[in-house]
């Protein structure tokens, strides 16, 4: 068959509600291209944009997405609730459970993978090169290629909305229920190519981003010197590439067994779908890891920036991320203390597990002793702070509670596990990362975001987190499991009606947050930053303009101390004019991520759906994109000083600086000139 | 009658304590036999001991963020105070106490709640076989000759032995009033020991998502209050239909919300014969009593494709 398993009935015109998203989602396509037809807008965003490599710009892009994903995630979290609200006492809702059973599958997959992870991946790539000085990263084609591999699999995720289905296994995909046994349609396909394809761009990230900490950093900056957003980050990423290789052996394991009849995980002939689990968890455990320590280093920035104080213990800090990243990787059978693992395996992973928290209370404590003697400004970002500060130590102390197996026997599966994990994905991950978001915001875009709507934003997000998820903690009490399509206990039902408040809540954060973006944008003048340093922060990211020139930094700055900027803002050399600029190299744009990345999403397309003939001509365009990238010599170029000097006298001119002043061109030979700072002038 | 300023919320109180309190009945914080009941204790007993950081850390966090902010003038401030030895050893050395306590806490319960731990009793246990089957449940007491679906009842004050298996993708067998869960696998035995210390109908589910029908997947235990009362759900039972290959392969039968379904009596090693599809072992044969080629015999009946119920 010329198009495999693929007709005319993966398409289910008889959903209304499906239809309607999907109507809606294609008018909304549509005004998008639309808008972007009229202004001429194409030339533009294909060159400055989609086929960019520079980081910051790759950066929003991962941003974009996140926050698309974000809408999708949160509209499948809106239907469930929606769904156990409806569905009591006898009513079946209005999700049958081969329509809902895909909601929660996408609904875990699309949150972690396609949202946090390149909400996390963004902030990485707007922040960690200006922050260690870096112009770019060390491979700036391959930065562009993970991005288009995420975009892929995000296309591959959404488009099992419209063709075919999404899985049915909950986000874990446990075998024997993932295999073609019980699963034979195509929804665990696309589960299986979407991680897969943006795994693998994960971690060439991952290995991306370790190179340009390990190697570009600017001259005088010691590893220990770094910021501890860079840090965590570089924990982060050391995370990555040891545990997603597990990933990508486990699903490619399960992709033997459903097209080629392997018997990996199947229950019969030799399988084994505890491998699976072992597996799974080895890698997922560590993803949390992953998710939540950079969200701990944008705290640490943040709060050290608003109490206008140096970070208390720097170095416990990245000793205690350390530890957390090592014994990360030593608990992940805690996920399943049911499965009969004998008493003294069990005890010992539940015990390393407690241990974990022993960091992460020193972590809470470090930030507690930073505020200590500090001048805390109440901004939105110290908000998603306190609030996470508050939310994380409750979802830590469950979390705590759930690695003693005894109680973990009662807690396992049930509405407290569901409870326990979004306390700490949304109070810790999300919460950093929209603290991230405003607190960079304007060092990408130069002007900084309504600060009312933002802190309307935080209030109703975190009212909503507790009406949302203290239900769910009190229903798993009460016996309720998880991923249950209705229920008929009355005694649920009015918790399961104040979680659905709370999903209108956080509805309604949401909401102010995309205002938020529109006001802010309307505004612009008002809220422009100029000097580049809007908060009076610490790190080097601050020290060039908002938005920083392409090539970051005109002269590579020289660092003394941990706060590198403080530092070179005290000693009144924050703002110098360079007496001279010499030549910058910087590489140069290339469409070869966007092939790639089409490529790859016609292969996986293909794959999923058996259609053979078109699978080999995405590998044939995928390798034929690789070896055109490969055999291109034109990557490169130099940046004139007289473009640079251009740039950087706009900037210096738009602060008040009198660039002329120090326009005598004397080669570098004479003493160094007094600096000029923003104070004096 | 009231006279404050809140009379609204002071009479609302009693009102969501109890809201709270019969919110509890029937879950895990209503414990009607031993492992259950140690179970909630671990509980709180753990809960109680991380309260002891999580508050102070709480109010540290509030009370400092209060005290330090911007608009405090008379606050210290000292911007390069980043370090006190006193202070790091203070944080790191707490946690370590309080996880160094519930590290022992955790070595000796899961020890003592170990699901495959005989529990002590004078009373003889009462063996019962578990299939978990798409959508519902099979229960064999091998002693007795019967079986049931989506019901189980057993004496109470009687420790019960689970063997468990699967005939279909991973669930989880779960009394939340009688204690911890544990996984249902094809090809392979879990085990968990259980009592009731109190009569009566507890809920039972299956708490691993295994498909569509997941959420019918619910059962009865019925914990009698005499032994009488155990022998009068028995006879009940007894005037079923056998349990054999054929209504085995009728079983197979993916269905939901199945009703409760009474076997006057089993083939001998059934519960091992499904074991056997996916798993085959000598061991097997030996716990069923029969002989490997008998065994082989009763598993390739049971392989037979389901048969639709006319």
């Amino acid at each position: 068959m010329l198009l495999g398993k693929l007709t005319l009935d993966a398409i289910p015109f008889h959903e209304p509600i499906i239809m309607g998203a999907l109507s809606g989602a294609g008018l909304m396509g549509l005004a998008v291209i639309a808008a972007i037809t009229k202004f001429g807008k194409w030339g533009y965003l294909w060159k400055e944009w989609l086929t960019s490599v520079d980081h910051k710009k790759i950066g929003v892009m991962y941003i974009i997405v996140a926050l698309v994903m974000l809408l999708r995630g949160f509209a499948d979290a809106a239907m469930m609730r929606t769904q156990l609200a409806m569905a009591t006492n006898g009513h079946l809702g209005i999700f049958p459970p081969e329509h809902y059973d895909q909601i929660f599958t996408a609904h875990g997959v699309i949150m972690i993978i396609f949202m946090a992870m390149p909400f996390m991946t963004g902030l990485m790539n707007i922040v960690v090169p200006l922050q260690i000085g870096a112009r770019d990263v060390a491979f700036p084609f391959l930065n562009s290629l993970s991005f288009w591999l995420l975009v892929a699999a995000a296309a591959l995720v959404n488009l099992s909305l419209g063709v075919g289905e999404f899985a049915r296994t909950g986000w874990v995909a446990y075998p024997p229920l993932s295999e073609l046994a019980y699963s034979p349609g195509v929804g665990v396909d696309y589960y299986i190519w979407a991680l897969q394809i943006s795994g693998i761009g994960t971690t060439l990230t991952a290995i991306n981003f370790l190179v340009t900490i390990l190697k570009m950093r600017t001259p005088g900056m010691k590893l220990m010197q770094m910021p501890i957003f860079t840090w965590t980050c570089t924990w982060a990423n050391v995370l990555i590439v040891t545990s997603f290789p597990i990933l990508t052996g486990a699903l490619a394991m399960l992709t033997l067994d459903r097209y080629l009849d392997f018997h990996f995980f199947t229950s019969e002939a030799g399988g084994n779908p505890m491998m699976y689990l072992n597996l799974f968890w080895a890698w997922g455990h560590p993803e949390v890891y992953i998710l939540v320590l950079p969200a701990f280093g944008i705290f640490s920035e943040v709060v050290s920036t608003f109490a206008g104080k140096r970070l208390f213990g720097h170095t416990s800090m990245i000793i205690a991320s350390g530890v957390i990243s090592v014994l990360g990787f030593m608990v992940w059978l805690h996920h399943f203390f049911t499965m009969g693992s004998g008493a003294n395996v069990n005890a010992f992973f539940g015990i390393a597990t407690m241990v974990i928290s022993v960091p992460t209370g020193v972590k809470l404590f470090n930030w507690l002793f930073t505020i200590y003697r500090g001048r805390l400004r109440f901004t939105s970002p110290v908000l998603w702070t306190l609030g996470f500060m508050v939310t994380f130590s409750i979802g830590g102390m469950t979390g705590v509670l759930m690695a003693v197996p005894g109680a973990d026997f009662v807690l396992h599966n049930s509405l407290f596990l569901i409870a326990h994990f979004h306390n700490t994905i949304i109070g810790g991950a999300v919460f950093g990362y929209l603290a991230g978001f405003v607190f960079w915001f304007p060092k990408a875009f130069g002007f900084k975001l309504d600060e009312r709507l933002g802190k309307a934003a935080f209030w109703f997000w975190q009212t909503g987190f507790y009406f949302a998820f203290v239900p769910l903690y009190i229903l798993g009490f009460m016996g309720m499991t998880r991923r249950l399509n209705h229920t008929d206990n009355p005694l649920w039902t009015p918790w399961l009606y104040a979680a659905c408040i709370g999903a209108v809540l956080i509805a309604l954060g949401i909401g102010c947050q995309l205002l938020q973006i529109v006001v802010s944008l309307r505004n612009r003048k008002q809220l422009a930053d100029v000097t580049g340093d809007p908060w009076n922060a610490h790190t080097l990211e601050w020290s060039t303009s908002s938005p920083p020139p392409f090539y970051n930094f005109a002269k590579l700055p020289q660092v003394h101390d941990i706060d590198a900027f403080t530092d070179m803002k005290e000693k009144g050399v924050a703002y110098q004019v360079p007496q001279q600029y010499a030549p910058i190299h910087m590489p140069k744009n290339t469409a070869a991520g966007v092939y790639i990345g089409g490529f790859t999403l016609v292969c996986g397309f293909a794959l999923i759906w058996h259609i053979w003939w078109l699978a080999i001509v995405g590998l044939i365009g995928i390798i034929g994109s690789m070896l055109a990238r490969a055999y291109d010599n034109d990557i490169d170029y130099y940046v004139q000083p007289d473009e640079i000097e251009a740039i950087e006298r706009e900037r210096f001119e738009k602060m008040g600086i009198d660039f002329d002043r120090y326009d005598e061109r004397d080669q570098g030979t004479a003493r160094p000139r007094p600096a000029k700072t923003l104070e004096q002038v | 009658m009231i006279n404050s300023k809140h009379p609204r919320i002071l009479r609302g109180l009693p009102l969501a304590a109890a809201a709270l309190l019969s919110g509890c009945q029937g879950g895990i914080l209503d414990p009607k036999g031993q492992i259950a009941a140690d179970e909630k204790s671990l509980i709180i007993t753990a809960t109680v001991l991380m309260l002891l950081v999580v508050v102070p850390v709480i109010l540290m966090t509030l009370g400092f963020a209060w005290k330090y902010r911007a608009g405090n003038k008379s606050a210290a401030y000292d911007p390069k105070w980043s370090h006190s030895g006193k202070i790091e050893a203070v944080v790191w050395i707490i946690p370590i106490i309080i996880v160094s306590f519930l590290a022992v806490i955790t070595w000796n319960s899961t020890h003592k709640l170990d699901p495959y731990r005989p529990l002590d009793s004078d009373k003889k246990p009462i063996t019962i076989q578990v299939v978990s089957l798409d959508w519902k449940w099979l229960f064999i007491y091998p002693e007795l000759n019967i079986a049931s679906v989506n019901q189980l009842a057993f004496p109470a004050n009687t420790p019960v032995n689970f063997k468990i298996t699967s005939d279909a993708a991973m669930n989880s067998f779960f009394i939340p009033q009688l204690g911890g869960q544990i996984y249902s696998m094809a090809g392979m035995q879990t085990k968990l020991h259980l009592i009731a210390n109190e009569p009566g109908s507890y809920d039972g589910m299956s708490a691993n998502y295994s498909g569509a029908g997941f959420s019918g997947m619910k059962f009865k235990a019925i914990a009698t209050a005499s032994p009488a009362e155990f022998d009068a759900w028995v006879k009940q039972v007894r005037s079923g239909k056998p349990l054999d290959p054929t209504s085995y392969a009728q079983l197979l039968n993916p269905s939901e919300n199945n009703p409760v379904q009474h076997f006057s009596s089993v083939t001998p090693g059934l519960f091992y014969g499904v074991l056997n599809k996916y798993m085959a072992g000598h061991q097997t044969a030996m716990e069923a009593g029969l002989s490997p080629i008998q065994l082989a015999a009763l598993t390739k009946s049971l392989c037979k494709t389901p048969v639709v119920k006319e």
